[in-house]
């Protein structure tokens, strides 16, 4: 099975290694908010503001932030749960939903997603290996040979379809529910996974179980993943880049270990800095930030960060930084410290 | 061929129950003595009017003088005679079918139309939930009561019209009860996770959105069956159901009501049938939703 | 020696369903020191959360059964009648929890709510009420707090809620307060600022707490001690430092082996295999046993007693009193 899988993949990949698997342009989503009796549009949500980047074949893309940043909605434009304000979408050469280009519905199919909530996530009326089934069986595959796959893909994740296979959500631990989550997102033989914190409603102990298993699993199907998560501990281990958000916008991005090392945006810095130390010794004395996140309904002008920022300047409210252009440096953060013309007292020499 | 994944040859827990949904759910309505005796209560009431041609001592429609309004034991009549001299029992056994018939046939057409409604004013939202919700708003304005007789008033009496009538005053509270559910349900990430595969709209709905909404619909719907009952014998009661000489049981109620004082036991007798009949019904509703609910 | 401001023994909290009975505590024994910060840590479903809503009499009545027991600033609390429980609530005990939201009437300005609490337990006027609940805002570091008193729950953001919470329960000065998880829901940025100022309150106003996370690496910024908390049993208790740089009970290694923290990333991290009990089925011997890389044939027998392997720590494990012999 596995080896017809990788030739399947073959078979799919049109543009070579070189080419970008996912290239997002401008991604853009407001929530329109509505009051009064007659539905009027009051203000909008900034969920997503002008979001760029590619994930290339192959690799992890991690991307935190905290609530509110937009990343849970990057996922969903992504998979096209919700429709995008702006922006295009291209995977593997194809513009997603255009003439010309990849249907929506064909781009589910190859793009796949586990969500958070293991429990809401599966329905409960249904025994969990029809869950699993229902993807296939919606394309044609016949039901007995679609219920055989799913059970190849319990023992794949790690449970036994004998015991496992007919049972319903509510008698399984949260462990196991992510697991069959995971099993239904490999029945449709995607290229892509997207998990929006898959892991973060884990016990610990069991968390580190079902990242082994995404790693063993990325491997074998020849998986690219994009790792939404809140949880920075984790987002290192998994990821090759790393993508930092903050109110609807990229701050940062970058190669995992450069980000995690030399972060270059305040806000990284500071969001590597509020990790509680896991030595009683090392105690933070100070909080690097202060105050919660702003409000997406009306985000700071110019810098969204400058309101918690320690080093902002007058430059930073009056005009947004800008990330700089995708392959230029490998790692790239909207920062005007970052910028040489920016007239930002801290900028760095040209 | 399989990798060694962490945990997978341990990751089977030790859970002792493997009952299906439904299986949990019989499960626990069998340890549930309250909810089973009035099941079986409800059902001898059920079969009791189906089998009542067998049952009944006397003819229901067999009128005598003398014997008029008689205590219930008084030769043979168990549960007495009314002011027509008919016996009590029979009438009541006579009459259960079509109060049965005007308590249950009017929420099941209901729950189709309304339950339908519903659903896809759930699940289109927007404009279309809008314009069928709203609508459903102006019947909620009016007691259903009132609304009722004023139906059933309009188009006159009889049975079939009378079903008609109630059938129209159920609709709205199924169709907000399947709309809400509906919406929960859209918005859980199983749906999202169902749509994500691209299959198409229909399935997702059968399989995914369906199942989950019929639960609440139809534990809404057999506690209606309650209301219905009354709200059937309510309208006989003004006369605007079922007409005389028909037995029925809100027909019986009033024409013995003029005899409380002189024989207030079998007047009593009507009313304590559609008592038990309602109470039944609600408490097997009762009983259905707490068993219903597998992961509380 | 100073007294001890809690001290429970033996406690152990059934929870009773019509088709089951679930012991959800089982034999728990600990003492508070007054200025003391114990964290108890555990996953979800091991008892953390029963046990501290069994110090405040929190679990409902007719379904849970309490056994053993619970002495708070000397008192006995399993005997207090309703005065008594409410008495203590509030003033000698306060607590927080994971959702602001819940403490507070959404319909309500925070700061009457705070005034109504403050003068109901001291018998003071609303306004003098008010004035105190200024100075808590002040206390828990709310900016613009006069401002913010007007303002109702919904319209603060969760980390000024959280410390809103945190003003009510020092409102009465309390000297326990029980802490459940109350950063779990908060972003990172602000989870550190909430950690910091209980921290700087607990030892400016010199209470004890009992603080409860799943979070080992919460309990490294804010405990003194830690209870580890395994199947409804305390495992494992320990000061910090101790406990976190050796670790002797295998579960305990385990957790802290298997938390994602900068470990090389081409290599499978540790972890810990199966799956957390079922508290149905307990086996009959150590909780941890089926998942224990060091059980022998007596773990699966043996409930683990109680062994002091070096000083101030508890450890219920059969090997680790073996290694010490």
């Amino acid at each position: 099975m596995m080896s017809a899988t990788l030739m399947e993949l073959d078979q799919r990949d049109r543009g070579g290694p070189q080419q970008p698997l996912l290239v997002v342009r401008n991604l853009r989503k407001h929530f329109p908010i509505r009051s009064g009796i007659l539905g009027r549009v009051s203000a909008h949500v900034r969920a997503v503001d002008n979001v760029s980047f590619t994930v290339r074949k192959g690799e992890t893309l991690g991307i935190v932030g905290e609530s509110g940043c937009g990343k849970s909605t990057v996922a969903r434009l992504l998979m096209r749960l919700i429709n995008p304000d702006a922006g295009e979408q291209i995977f593997d050469g194809d513009a997603v939903g255009e003439h010309g280009g990849i249907s929506v519905a064909d781009l589910r199919r190859q793009v796949q997603m586990v969500f958070q909530d293991s429990a809401s996530s599966l329905n409960p009326r249904m025994p969990v290996q029809n869950s699993i089934a229902f993807g296939p069986i919606a394309f044609g595959t016949p039901r007995v040979e679609a219920v055989g796959q799913a059970r190849e893909l319990l023992t794949r994740v790690g449970l036994n379809p004998a015991l496992f296979g007919g049972r319903y959500p509510h008698e399984l631990s949260g462990g196991q529910k992510q697991r069959i989550n995971i099993a239904r997102a490999l029945a449709m033989q995607p290229r892509m996974i997207i998990l929006d914190e898959a892991v973060s409603a884990l016990d610990k102990s069991v968390e580190a179980q079902v990242l082994n298993l995404l790693q063993a699993l990325k491997r074998s199907f020849n998986l690219t993943y994009v790792f939404i998560s809140h949880d920075l501990g984790v987002v290192r281990w998994i990821s090759d880049r790393v993508m930092v958000m903050y109110l609807g916008e990229i701050v940062e991005i970058g190669p995992a270990d450069t980000i995690y090392t030399g972060a270059r945006h305040p806000y990284t810095r500071a969001l590597l800095a509020s990790r509680p130390a896991l030595d009683p010794d090392q105690r933070r004395e100070e909080a690097p930030v202060s105050g919660d996140p702003p409000n997406p309904i009306n985000p700071p002008s110019g810098c969204r960060f400058h309101t918690r920022c320690p080093h902002a300047e007058p430059v930073c409210a009056s005009r947004a930084p800008s990330l700089g252009a995708e392959g230029e440096q490998a790692h790239r953060a909207a920062c005007h410290m970052q910028d040489p013309a920016s007239g930002h007292s801290q900028a760095i020499a040209a | 061929m399989s990798t060694t994944i962490p945990g997978a040859a341990t990751a089977e827990g030790s859970l002792p129950t493997q009952r299906g949904y439904w299986g949990t759910v019989g499960y626990r309505l069998r340890y549930d003595p309250v909810t089973l005796f009035f099941a079986a209560l409800l059902l001898l009431i059920i079969l009791s009017a189906i089998f009542a041609p067998l049952l009944a001592p006397f003819d229901p429609y067999q009128e005598s003088i003398i014997r008029r309004l008689k205590p219930p034991g008084f030769r043979g009549h168990m549960l007495g005679t009314d002011e027509l001299g008919r016996d009590v029992l029979s009438r009541l056994l006579h009459g259960g079918r079509i109060t049965l018939l005007m308590g249950m046939v009017p929420v099941l057409v209901a729950t189709l139309i309304g339950g339908g409604l519903g659903l896809v004013a759930g699940f289109a939202g927007g404009v279309v939930n809008a314009v069928i919700m709203r609508v459903m708003d102006v019947f909620y304005a009016f007691p259903s009561v009132l609304l009722a007789v004023a139906i059933s008033g309009a188009m006159g009496g009889g049975v079939g019209n009378g079903m008609i009538a109630l059938t129209l005053v159920f609709i709205p509270p199924l169709c907000r009860v399947a709309e809400t559910a509906t919406t929960q349900v859209r918005n859980l990430d199983f749906v999202d996770a169902a749509r994500a595969t691209g299959a198409p709209l229909r399935l997702v709905l059968w399989h995914h959105v369906l199942g989950n909404v019929l639960g609440p619909v139809l534990i809404y719907a057999s506690s209606l069956t309650s209301v219905s009952v009354i709200l059937a014998s309510g309208l006989s009661f003004l006369g605007l159901g079922v007409k005389p000489p028909e037995p029925d049981w809100g027909l019986m109620l009033n024409a013995l009501r003029q005899a409380i004082y002189v024989s207030p036991l079998v007047c009593a007798m009507p009313g304590i049938a559609i008592l038990l009949t309602s109470i039944s019904m609600n408490m097997l509703s009762d009983g259905l939703r707490s068993a219903m609910d597998v992961r509380s | 020696m100073t007294e001890p401001l809690a001290e429970v023994s033996n406690l152990s909290v059934d929870f009773v369903t019509r088709e089951s009975s679930v012991r959800a505590v089982n034999d728990v024994n600990f003492t508070m020191l007054p200025g003391e910060v114990m964290c108890m840590l555990g996953e979800s479903g091991s008892g953390k959360s029963v046990t501290m809503r069994a110090l405040m009499r929190l679990l409902p009545p007719k379904r849970s059964v309490i056994s053993g027991g619970i002495r708070i600033a000397g008192q006995d609390v399993q005997a207090m009648d309703a005065t008594a429980l409410r008495r203590m609530r509030g003033s000698t005990v306060s607590m927080i929890f994971q959702e602001p939201m819940t403490a507070f009437d959404p319909v309500v300005r925070v700061g009457d709510q705070i005034a109504e609490v403050v003068s109901v337990h001291r018998g003071v006027s609303h306004a003098a009420g008010r004035q105190r609940a200024l100075d808590l805002f002040e206390l828990v570091r709310i900016p613009s707090a006069q401002r913010r008193l007007d303002a109702y729950p919904h319209e603060l953001s969760g980390g000024l809620r959280q410390r809103a919470m945190i003003a009510l329960a020092l409102s009465c000065e309390p000297k326990l307060l029980l802490a459940d998880e109350p950063t779990t829901a908060l972003d990172a940025t602000v989870q550190i600022q909430v950690l910091i100022l209980l921290r700087r309150l607990q030892q400016e106003m010199g209470m004890s707490v009992i603080f409860v996370t799943h979070d080992l690496g919460v309990a490294a910024e804010i405990a003194d001690r830690v209870a580890v908390m395994y199947a409804g049993r305390v495992v494992e208790t320990g000061p910090v430092r101790d406990l976190m740089r050796r670790p002797l009970h295998p579960y305990t290694a385990g957790l802290l082996a298997s938390t994602v923290h900068d470990q090389p990333r081409d290599q499978d991290l540790e972890t810990i295999p199966g799956t957390p009990p079922d508290m149905r089925h307990l086996p009959p011997g150590c909780a941890f046993a089926p998942r224990c890389p060091r059980a022998g044939t007596d773990c699966i027998t043996t409930v683990p007693p109680p062994v002091t392997p070096a000083p101030g720590r508890i450890v219920r494990c059969l090997r680790v009193e073996a290694e010490l012999v």
